[in-house]
């Protein structure tokens, strides 16, 4: 099957030896999960559940809000003990809202409510199923699928890519996932496809995973309806818009989705995961983790329920052999700093990579001397060196048409810098003063109208009491001129 | 809860700095340098040395001044790669005072002024050359032959000192003579022919060697090509502009050369002498002052070659290659805000691409 | 001599005619800066800054008799981007980077006078008569003029809470900073 090669890209070391041969274990249930009620893109579920309140695994605790939302389940059975903040998996540090639960060692599922003949689930039920599971994209997006579901079907979405790519250095959830569990995953691509009316999927694998691609392809002969599609090893050839245009060759245009144009991509992690859903009956309530990076002792692939704790998730891995460099959830490109090893797993943590200090690979930071290897790296076509003077100097809109909105935040761009510069922080922080400047000139615009319905709403009463007074006056005048007529009338 | 600094990603990195590539660019450079040292004896070395001492001393007063990190200004090496190449420029037996102000112009005005290191819209090397070359026009004409070191015309050690500091060379005019392209250029003003004047001229073998008379740059062509074939297997430097700034020179010459053999000189007599090889590989492959695109190099170097052809044959200098470069250097920004990369997702004039209505075979 | 005299000038002549007719026929119409200075305004006349209403403020600093600071409730967020319009240097340093600051009301001591949502120029709060009143935050324009008639002093200003929601990667200073995790 042909590809086609998108351009710019940088390739980093992979640094997956560690854990490519590493079978996925599973994690031991710790003594408490702290599963957090954000866990994906859109607003935060709500608890459902009481302090005191014993559950089961795979019980509903949190209903999702609104469409772009997502319930959440609890990983375990045991007792929640707390509904409280904890500190976030976020650079930030800030806390988010989390359900505690204290875990009884038993681990007992919820009633088994695996669909008898899910072949023959219509599309709106397998959405619905989907819904309920509280399925978020597994790749690290973390959209509610359900709604992706949804959107695909009313685009009459024909195409269904399967990211199989897993273009971060470190990573090999993804990988360990197709090698072990392909039975399961395929029938979850079919399920997902029955789901959309798509009529094909092409299962997209990155070819610095050989295994992953024999066992795959072999998996797929039965169904003709599912190809395989081996892609070169590119960073970011995991990223939508890049994959998309590898496998079909064509654009996402600005501003659209891939169903817009008839596609609709998911991880293999979400594939399985609703396989677990439908077939199973089995809520999202634990994820296949890579703890990696030179700092930790035994690196491994492991599955892993919400909540758990990055610190026993490192314990069980052997701990650190030294005080990380960086602490990373995800991989070294896009991932993000958590500030302490006390934070829970969520949804959306495809790894934890420990890295040591020659694996960070940082210099001083200099001057840009415009040498444009960063626009040779941007897969997405900007310029990123006149972008992030911009930026520096304050000029927001030039920046905007240097294309700074059309940015995926890849890293490729920072990763080639001889200088240094921190170019996908520039571009993060202009995004974010350009949602907040966005976000202030609406709230500014609704209450200047709210000011102005004030101002004509106290003129008008002004009038009515004026009018009112006339009025009053006016009769006042009426009834004195009658009942002087009357006097005179009268004597 | 504690407010972080938060660190963004990526947090990895190419095993790239910029520090290398002003290193991998003098290694470069290097077997040029010497040979040219060796052909010209002590008193290049002596002026080779001055202009890098006094760059860096300027250097390091420009950053004092401006309060900017001294050891990072000094310790990237782009100020001794800019003084390196302003001293292959120079007369290899200019006096030091010449060196000095090269580093001056190069350093102060060509670099620090503009805001220190990225900043500059003019290459300073050729800002340098031409500033000097129009203020002193007596001592930045006066070549002469190779006189190689250890060899039996070698003034020596001593005498090198004398030539550089006292400006008393042993017999000026004996040994200092035009450069091939000077004498072409005079010689075509006298209505002689220009295959009567190449007899004169260094053949071909000796202009690629660099026996000719000249600056330490312009001497050894296969030397200067070797460094720039280095510098593009090290993909310190893309092959856009130096193809396109040769290609244009050789194919404008070899038309007219075509149209009017007698008063146009022949395509390789122009690719071989003066500095173009220099400039092609090393110059207008200056990161800061050329534009950010392959295209835009293609249309830079066209621009370069065609300035530097139409100066050295209708202009009335006979080196064209700094004037070239910096009219070239005006026009970078501009060729930068026109030709950008197409954004992915977006047309050319950077409206989101349209989406196409799928047939209805598609959709049922 | 007489040569170079009358044809430069008639050199000067005609680009000084060309410069002219130029200005005239490509000229710019100043544009409506004071109504879009208006527009960046949060129009809630609360009179914080001195001037009748945002309107008349709003000449002021086009004028130039009003720095670009001089707003509470549009804060440092507003200087900025009134000194980016006006294409002045602000001196900023005096604005506390609060951020924007929101009333709040302190339920304890609330004891339902009225007077506060008859002073708010956004129908900010809401209330009746002897009942708790309170803040509709997305209404609120951080004026002030509730804190200042409130008799009980239950009203206060608070700032914004910074959650995962409204939280935004700061500015990149020019030296990296490494961060190691607490093990």
């Amino acid at each position: 099957m042909k590809f086609f090669r998108f351009k710019g890209g940088v390739h980093p070391e992979g640094n997956k030896t560690p854990t490519t041969s590493e079978a996925i274990q599973s994690f031991p249930l710790p003594a408490r999960l702290y599963v957090p009620l954000q866990q994906h893109i859109g607003a935060p579920a709500k608890a459902i559940v009481n302090i005191g309140q014993t559950v089961l695994k795979g019980e509903l605790i949190a209903a999702s809000q609104g469409n772009v939302s997502a319930a959440v389940h609890a990983p375990s059975s045991g007792t929640v003990i707390e509904i409280a903040e904890h500190q976030a998996p976020h650079p930030s540090g800030l806390p988010v809202e989390c359900i505690i639960i204290e875990t009884d060692g038993r681990d007992l599922w919820i009633e088994n409510s695996s669909e008898a003949e899910p072949w023959r689930l219509s599309e709106k039920a397998i959405a619905q199923r989907i819904s309920n599971a509280g399925i978020v994209g597994l790749g690290g997006a973390t959209f509610p699928s359900a709604l992706k579901f949804n959107l695909g079907l009313k685009q009459r979405v024909k195409t269904l890519v399967i990211n199989g790519a897993e273009c971060e250095p470190y990573l090999t959830s993804d990988d360990r996932l197709m090698q072990e569990r392909t039975g399961k995953l395929i029938d979850g691509i079919r399920i997902m496809m029955l789901g959309m009316s798509a009529s094909e999927a092409i299962i997209a694998i990155e070819d610095n995973k050989p295994q992953a691609l024999k066992i795959m392809t072999a998996a797929v002969d039965d169904h003709p309806e599912l190809k395989v599609l081996k892609v070169p090893t590119r960073y970011p050839m995991g990223s939508e818009k890049h994959l998309v245009y590898t496998v079909t060759g064509k654009e996402i245009p600005s501003g659209k989705l891939a169903a817009d144009i008839g596609i609709m991509v998911h991880n293999v992690g979400t594939a399985y995961a609703v396989y677990e859903a439908i077939f199973e009956g089995k809520p999202l309530v634990s994820r296949i983790v890579t703890i990696s990076g030179g700092a930790v002792n035994q690196p491994r692939n492991l599955e892993v329920p919400f909540g758990t704790l990055v610190s026993d998730l490192i314990d069980y891995c052997g701990g650190l052999k030294q005080e990380p460099e960086r602490l990373l959830m995800g991989g070294p490109l896009m991932g993000l700093v958590i500030p302490s090893l006390d934070v829970p797993i969520i949804k959306g943590s495809n790894g934890i990579v420990a890295l040591t200090k020659d694996e960070l690979k940082m210099n001083q930071q200099n001057a840009c001397i415009r040498c444009s290897r960063c626009v040779s790296a941007c897969p997405c076509g900007l310029v990123p060196l006149e972008m992030a003077a911009n930026i520096k100097a304050g000029n927001f809109d030039r920046a905007v048409d240097y294309g700074v909105k059309d940015c995926i935040s890849c890293g490729s761009c920072a990763y080639v810098c001889p200088a240094n510069i921190p170019l996908v922080h520039f571009f993060n922080y202009a995004n974010g003063e350009l949602v907040a400047r966005q976000k202030a000139k609406q709230q500014q615009e609704y209450t200047a109208e709210l000011a102005k319905q004030r101002q004509t709403r106290m003129a008008e009463i002004e009038k009515q009491r004026a009018a009112a007074k006339a009025k009053a006056l006016a009769a006042k005048k009426a009834r004195e001129a009658a009942k002087q007529q009357q006097e005179a009338a009268g004597s | 809860m504690s407010r972080l600094t938060p660190v963004s990603g990526p947090h990895t990195h190419a095993q790239v700095s910029i520090h290398k590539i002003m290193l991998t660019v003098m290694l470069a450079l290097t077997p040029a340098t010497a040979y040219g040292i060796y052909l010209y004896g002590w008193p290049a070395l002596n002026l080779f040395f001055i202009t890098i001492v006094s760059a860096v001393l300027v250097e390091a007063l420009c950053l004092y001044i401006g309060k900017r990190p001294m050891k990072q200004g000094l310790g990237d090496g782009s100020g001794i790669l800019s003084a390196w190449l302003v001293a292959l420029t120079l007369p290899p037996w200019a006096p030091w005072w010449i060196a000095v102000v090269a580093s001056i112009c190069a350093i102060m005005l060509g670099k620090q002024v503009f805001g220190g290191l990225g900043q500059n819209v003019f290459n300073p090397a050729m800002l340098a050359r031409v500033i000097i070359l129009i203020s002193f026009p007596v001592q930045m004409t006066t070549w002469v032959n190779p006189l190689p070191m250890f060899s039996a015309q070698d003034p020596g050690f001593m005498a090198g000192l004398n030539v550089t500091f006292n400006n008393e060379a042993v017999d000026w005019d004996s040994i200092s003579t035009a450069s091939p392209l000077g004498y072409v250029k005079t010689e075509l003003t006298l209505d002689r022919s220009v295959a009567d004047i190449m007899t004169e001229t260094p053949d071909w073998h000796a202009s690629l060697m660099g026996i000719s008379a000249g600056s330490m740059g312009e001497t050894s062509a296969v030397l200067i090509l070797l460094g720039g074939i280095f510098l593009l297997i090290k993909r310190i430097i893309s092959w856009h502009g130096p193809v396109a700034m040769l290609a244009t020179v050789a194919i404008t010459a070899a038309l007219f050369h075509q149209a009017n053999p007698e008063h146009y000189a022949p395509p390789q007599f122009h690719l071989l002498n003066g500095a173009l090889m220099l400039a092609a590989f090393f110059i207008i492959t200056d990161p800061v002052t050329s534009p950010n695109t392959a295209k835009g190099q293609i249309l830079f170097g066209i621009g370069c070659g065609l300035l530097v052809f139409i100066i050295r044959t209708w202009g009335s200098y006979p080196e064209a290659v700094g004037f070239a470069v910096l009219l070239m250097n005006c026009f970078t920004p501009l060729i930068d805000h026109y030709l950008r990369p197409r954004i992915y997702g977006r047309n050319r004039k950077g409206q989101p691409l349209a989406v196409q209505q799928r047939d209805q075979e598609e959709q049922s | 001599m007489i040569a170079a005299i009358v044809s430069l000038t008639i050199l000067g002549l005609s680009i000084g005619f060309s410069l002219g007719y130029v200005a005239k026929r490509f000229k710019v119409e100043k544009d409506p800066l004071v109504d879009d200075i208006e527009a960046m305004l949060p129009a809630s006349n609360c009179g914080q800054c001195g001037y009748a209403g945002c309107g008349q403020a709003a000449e002021a600093v086009a004028k130039g008799d009003a720095p670009v600071t001089f707003c509470p409730p549009g804060g440092r967020a507003l200087a900025e981007q009134l000194a980016a319009k006006l294409g002045v240097d602000a001196d900023l340093s005096n604005m506390d980077d609060r951020g924007p600051m929101l009333a709040f009301v302190r339920e304890a001591t609330c004891v339902g006078c009225t007077r506060c949502f008859k002073a708010c120029p956004t129908d900010a709060i809401v209330g009746a008569p002897k009942m708790i009143h309170t803040v509709i935050s997305n209404a609120c324009t951080g004026c002030g003029a509730c804190v200042d008639i409130c008799p009980t002093e239950c009203l206060v200003m608070e700032e914004v809470p910074e959650t995962l929601s409204n939280w935004r990667w700061p500015k990149p200073s020019s030296q990296p900073q490494p961060v190691t995790a607490a093990a």
